[in-house]
């Protein structure tokens, strides 16, 4: 039985847990203003909110519901663009109205949920956070330059309060409907649902965010890891920083631990998929995926970090670098989990950078990216991790190059010549992303960006480059 | 004025083709197509696919009562594939089942052999195998082959453009069910009702009065609804037809990717000559247009390359020659612009190339050889009140301020550079390659509460159609818009209509409303002057709802008016047919007048490009823009800004990619990617002002196409910047300029 409220109402249904909340509103519900675009989180058409009771307070995200299976919204509220209608247009709705942000209103109730999310999530109401809201959202019509003006608007128009909570103020400035103000106390009656999971069949699917499609096929239990709290979660103990496997793109983002260490890492996570996936992607089925491209793993790979691995019985923990075996094939047993990623925390002097390019737009899955973090000592570099992705079957820790570094000085010749080293180690493929050619340019590039980005004094583009 | 039509939208309250309510019973359906690019179908065994639980049917061509024959302008496509296949997606069979889960895991147990053929997927490769659909096409003007010896600079080179996938969206769907005495009822998501319902007329051999199509709006056409949406329309009226059921078919985004056709690749050669001074003397281009396995609108679209070749210059010695090459790619199709971005690119390409050798900026050559009135065109028009100077004349004011600072931007930076590009447009508005289409009808009611209600051939697809109509009648009987409702577009209410493209619908189907309310309105003055006793009609005039007779409110009011006119037995109903006049065009001599007007217009934009990732941002788009006088000037603005990032799109990031046996890689939004907010520039429209037009519906211009063509200043834009970092760099004509492209060229050894 899955419980929770949609919109207004209360729900309950025996419909299968991995149906996608998708085909439940619109083939189950007859609720049609959630649009059906492509099925694979690329396009927002099919946003909604989902709401989860945190306290007495209910924090929401914006979801693709194409790739949202029923079980995430058990004990939650779901609202769909009927659940933010008033009598009147609310403020967002007016504003798209009055500067006709909206064409053929396919995509319309989309980007109302994710400036609706903006509302109740944003730090602040500027106009580059807002934009940033919007990521997840096509619109093939207006060329977005109507839809700028509107947020615009919106942010001259609100100011966040001080003191009051978010969400009265909203439906205050009618921004939500008043049945928002009794969701805490509806949610706290509906049973959530608790989980014991503690092992797991050889014969079972595990979904993490499911942002990669999965087939439910019902000779399978399909397991939700988000059931698991403890798998969640950034802490730092014995000098070491853990992260838990379901912990997502977002939660890193703009965690405050993350941010002290990385304090550009906004920067560069704001970069990867968009804003409803962030929410979902999670750092274990970036690192399972083991997509030779895969943004996380590129990104730990660089910190020397290890995993974590359990099946039920015994916890293993092996390091990151040795985790992807070939294409696609991991170090984990089948009934294995991965529990969480952890790394040793960098040193105060350590550098770190993070380059990802996409042969088209930041938008997409890059077609290189590569990682590396250094610790130099009395002008020398002392430790380094380089890694790299869309270079090699796996996603890709240069062992060589990082050899031939170690102990180094950070000069022109030297960088040079360690590019070269890096060169002889990858093995690009030519595919949609980009031709072997061009891959074995950007890496060059790529590395080469790290220096001039990091090592400005020493490193001056123009010695290197030209 | 806001478009009314978008308070559904934000409400989530607007209905597309995929949110009807179905019917108890409805079946759905599924397409099989061919998984090869060429070859004989062997052997066809639908057997097991049948027994799989769930499905009703499975139909081929066998199954087709009429004939199999959905061509528009040549008869060459068969809408289910008979014996031989074309092209990867070439629809074979339609399997129908309880869901379209069940449908599609069905189409998966057919079993399908070939004998597989060659596959041609390049246009020059066709060419020089001979594979053309129809004959050559020349246009021509002067006597270029004298012209050379006169010009001081000769540049000349090649031009390749890419396709571009719609992504419209809502994808293809339609809904269909049988109705009473055989008939059929019809929802589709297309821009041509008339065609589907012409095309289901004779593939199941039923006369046109028994089909009724509607559309209400679409989510999205740009083009690829104009003659695409027929196949799947009709197959699902077919099956619906064959079973007795109702039917829905909505293709998934990768059949959707993966069976449609895109705008037509192009692959062009190019020479031109100019005098020293930037005076172009002598244009020379041949296109070969990939058109794909079957003509579809090819023909029509390279009539439009070949109009348009020459953009908004003139050139006293053009010869412009167009080849319609056929590959094993699905059948390439309408998409805004039709075939003029293609041939604007490649002579925008032979001035910057030009401008290199000469070593001066191309918007001197630009400039120099803008339109002006009086001027001819290579079909043989000549301009009428040119506004190709005006536009760029205020584009360019404070010109040398942007570029002094892109050279003290560039002076800094050593790894970011910025490039900037001027690029002025002139579009021709008529269906010019069938002239029997420039016509239109309406039909206005007047109901006794003085509600009206407009039906037109007219499909709203976002670009504000509907709101425009309703505006004209607005404003012709002096009402409030609220009394204005838009019917949607029914083929039973509007015979024989052309399809919504060309950016036409607003000025024919607008001016045919305008006729249909004037009738109405003598006819209501009629009424009133002899209630007033007054002996003519021309003192009346109706003020916000109220009757004014020499400017002064008189007792009666609109309300009243129409009660007054049913009690008197005068009819509320009218009908209009509008053409637009003086069009004609000689096919033997390729002269004539075939367009009612043009459009023109300017832009300006700017990108910054990473030199050391190779990637690029373009930072803004400044249109001066020929509106007319705008109708609608928040509607039109959003058609310039949203047709220039998709112009844009189509020359940077949109990028279609297949593997060597045809087969689309880029099938999914994950790997085509389109401009999203991160992406698009800042726009800023400027509104020509004093510009006047006849010919269009209360002197605005049509909107719809034209500025996607402002999108082809991006691909400069970003060359310059190329040279900025790389002085000794040429350009390179072959667009989407991606960023491999880019770090290739910057970094070759
Ligand atoms: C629109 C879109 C954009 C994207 N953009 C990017 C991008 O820019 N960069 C990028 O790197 N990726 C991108 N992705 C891919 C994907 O979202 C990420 O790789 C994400 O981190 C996967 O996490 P998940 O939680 O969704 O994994 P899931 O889909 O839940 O799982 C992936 C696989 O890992 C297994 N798994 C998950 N967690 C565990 C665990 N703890 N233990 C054992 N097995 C586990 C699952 O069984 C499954 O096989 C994108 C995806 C989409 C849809």
């Amino acid at each position: 039985m899955i419980n929770f409220i949609l919109n207004n109402q209360k729900i309950s249904t025996n419909l299968p847990f991995s149906m996608k909340v998708l085909d439940f509103l619109r083939s189950q519900q007859g609720i049609n203003g959630t649009k059906v675009g492509c099925r694979t989180g690329s396009c927002g058409t099919c946003l909604i909110l989902v709401g989860k009771l945190d306290k007495d307070m209910v924090s929401y995200q914006p979801l693709n519901s194409c790739l949202l299976p029923l079980a995430e919204v058990n004990g939650r509220h779901l609202v769909t663009i009927e659940g933010l209608n008033c009598p009147q247009l609310n403020p967002i709705q007016q504003a798209i109205v009055n500067e006709g942000a909206t064409q053929c209103g396919y995509c319309t109730p989309g980007i109302v949920i994710a400036l609706t999310a903006f509302f109740l999530n944003s730090p602040s109401l500027n106009e580059s956070l807002a934009t940033v809201a919007l990521d997840g959202n096509l619109c093939r019509c207006t060329g977005y330059q109507s839809i700028k003006r509107v947020l615009t608007l919106l942010c001259q128009q609100f100011t966040l309060p001080n003191e009051e909570q978010r969400s009265s103020w909203l439906i205050k400035n009618q921004i939500l409907p008043t049945y928002f103000l009794e969701i805490p106390q509806r949610l706290q009656t509906i049973q959530a649902p608790k989980s014991h999971l503690t092992s797991i069949s050889p014969n079972s699917t595990i979904v993490a965010g499911g942002t990669i499609p999965w087939q439910s096929d019902s000779s399978k239990q399909v397991i939700f890891l988000s059931q698991r709290e403890d798998l969640s979660g950034i802490q730092i103990a014995a000098n070491r920083c853990y992260i838990g496997a379901t912990t997502t793109i977002d939660a890193m983002q703009h965690s405050q631990v993350m941010q002290k260490l990385f304090p550009k890492i906004e920067k560069y996570f704001a970069l990867l998929a968009s804003t409803p996936i962030r929410h979902r992607a999670t750092l274990g089925g970036n690192i399972v995926a083991a997509s030779p491209i895969g943004d996380l793993s590129i990104f730990f790979l660089a910190l020397g970090a290890s995993v974590d691995l359990n099946d039920g019985q015994n916890q293993r923990t092996i390091p990151l670098k040795g985790f992807f075996k070939s294409y696609k094939q991991i170090d984990k047993q089948s009934n294995e989990l991965v529990e969480r990623v952890h790394f040793p925390l960098p040193d105060c002097h350590a550098y770190f950078n993070f380059e990802r390019v996409c042969k088209h737009a930041d938008s997409e899955i890059p077609s290189v990216n590569s990682a590396i973090q250094i610790q130099m000592n009395d002008g020398l570099i002392q430790q380094i991790h380089l890694s790299a992705g869309g270079v090699a079957p796996i996603p890709l820790y240069l062992t060589n190059t990082v050899n031939f570094l170690t102990g180094k000085e950070i000069k022109v010749e030297v960088i040079c010549e360690a590019g070269k080293i890096a060169q002889a180690e990858i093995s690009p493929l030519s595919d949609v992303r980009g031709s072997t050619e061009y891959k074995h340019l950007l890496l060059r590039q790529l590395f080469y960006a790290h220096f001039i980005t990091l090592f400005p004094e020493q490193i001056d583009s123009r010695d290197i480059l030209l | 004025m806001k478009n009314i039509d978008t308070l559904l939208h934000v409400k989530g309250e607007s209905q597309f083709t995929d949110d009807l309510i179905l019917p108890e019973g409805t079946l759905h359906a599924a397409v099989f197509s061919s998984p090869i690019a060429h070859g004989k179908i062997t052997h066809l065994n639908l057997e097991t696919a049948k027994q799989v639980d769930g499905i009703y049917a499975i139909l081929t061509a066998d199954d087709i009562p009429g004939d199999n024959q959905i061509g528009v302008i040549i008869q060459d496509e068969p809408m289910l594939a008979v014996e031989e296949v074309h092209y990867i997606g070439q629809p074979i069979a339609l399997v129908i089942a309880k869901n379209a889960d069940i449908a599609r895991t069905a189409t998966m147990a057919i079993a399908i052999e070939f004998e597989e053929r060659p596959a041609i997927f390049d246009a020059r490769e066709a060419y020089v195998k001979e594979q053309l659909i129809g004959a050559p096409r020349t246009l021509s003007l002067g006597n270029i082959e004298t012209a050379w010896q006169n010009c001081d600079v000769i540049v000349d080179g090649k031009v390749e453009s890419g396709g571009q996938e719609h992504i419209y969206l809502e994808t293809q769907s339609v809904f269909a069910y049988p109705t009473e005495n055989g008939g059929l009822k019809v929802i589709s998501s297309t821009q041509s009702p008339n065609d589907v319902q012409r095309m289901i007329s004779s593939v199941l051999n039923l006369p046109m009065h028994k089909i009724e199509v509607d559309v209400l709006r679409l989510g999205g056409g740009f083009g690829g609804k104009e003659n695409q949406a027929t196949p799947w329309a009709v197959m699902t009226a077919l099956a619906a037809f064959k079973l007795k059921k109702s039917i829905k078919l909505v293709l998934n985004r990768d059949e959707d990717m993966r069976m449609t056709g895109k705008r037509h690749p192009y692959s062009s050669d190019f020479k031109m000559g100019l005098t020293h001074d930037g005076k172009i003397l002598a244009y020379q281009v041949t296109f070969y247009q990939n058109a794909g396995a079957i003509a579809d609108l090819s023909p029509g679209i390279l009539g439009r390359s070949l109009f348009h070749a020459t953009n908004s210059y003139f050139i006293p010695h053009v010869k412009a020659t167009g080849y319609i090459c056929c590959t094993n790619l699905p059948p390439n199709t309408a998409f805004r612009g039709f075939g003029s971005p293609q041939g604007i690119f490649v002579i925008e390409s032979a001035i910057f190339k030009a401008a290199e050798q000469m070593g001066i900026v191309p918007s001197f050559i630009q400039k120099k050889n803008l339109l002006k009135t009086g001027d001819e065109f290579p079909y043989g028009m000549k301009v009428e009140n040119s506004q190709a100077f005006s536009c760029w004349e205020k584009a360019e004011h404070e010109i040398e301020k942007r570029e002094q600072k892109i050279q003290n931007f560039n002076q800094i930076h050593s790894l970011l550079k910025k490039g900037m590009a001027l690029i002025p447009i002139c579009f021709g508005i008529s269906f010019n390659g069938a002239l029997f289409m420039n016509q239109a009808n309406a039909i206005v009611h007047i109901y006794t509460d003085g509600s009206i209600s407009v039906s037109t051939g007219a499909i709203e697809m976002g670009q504000g159609v509907n709101m425009k109509i309703r505006q004209i009648v607005a404003n012709i009987f002096s009402v409030s818009l609220n009394r204005v409702n838009i019917e949607s577009s029914n083929t039973k209410r509007i015979a024989n209509m052309s399809p919504t493209s060309a950016s036409l619908a607003a000025d024919l189907n607008g001016n045919a409303t305008k006729l249909a309310c004037l009738k109405l309105l003598d006819r209501l003055k009629t009424l009133a002057a002899k209630k007033l006793n007054v002996a003519s009609t021309e003192d009346l005039q109706i003020k916000e709802e109220i009757l004014h007779l020499k400017g002064e409110p008189t007792d009666l009011n609109w309300q009243s008016l129409i009660v007054d006119m049913y009690l008197n037995r005068i009819s509320l109903t009218s009908h209009a047919h509008y053409r637009i006049p003086n069009l004609y065009f000689d096919e033997s001599k390729e002269k004539g007048h075939p367009m009612a007007y043009h459009v023109f217009g300017t832009a300006i934009l700017e990108a910054t490009l990473d030199c050391l990732r190779g990637t690029y941002k373009i930072d803004s788009v400044k249109v001066v823009h020929d509106f007319g006088k705008s109708l609608n000037p928040l509607i039109d603005k959003g058609q310039v800004e949203g047709a220039v990032v998709q112009g844009i799109g189509w020359m940077t990031i949109e990028e279609l990619m297949y593997a060597d046996n045809g087969s689309l890689l880029t099938d999914t939004l994950a790997n085509y990617t389109i401009p999203d907010i991160r992406f698009a520039p800042d726009i800023e429209v400027d509104f020509l002002e004093n510009s006047e037009n006849p010919l269009g519906i209360f002197n605005s211009k049509a909107i719809g196409e034209p500025p996607f063509l402002y999108g082809i200043g991006a691909y400069f834009a970003i060359l310059q910047a190329m040279k900025a970092f790389r002085p000794t760099l040429t350009g390179q004509f072959s667009a989407p300029l991606t960023s491999e492209k880019v770090l290739l060229s910057l970094y070759k050894v």
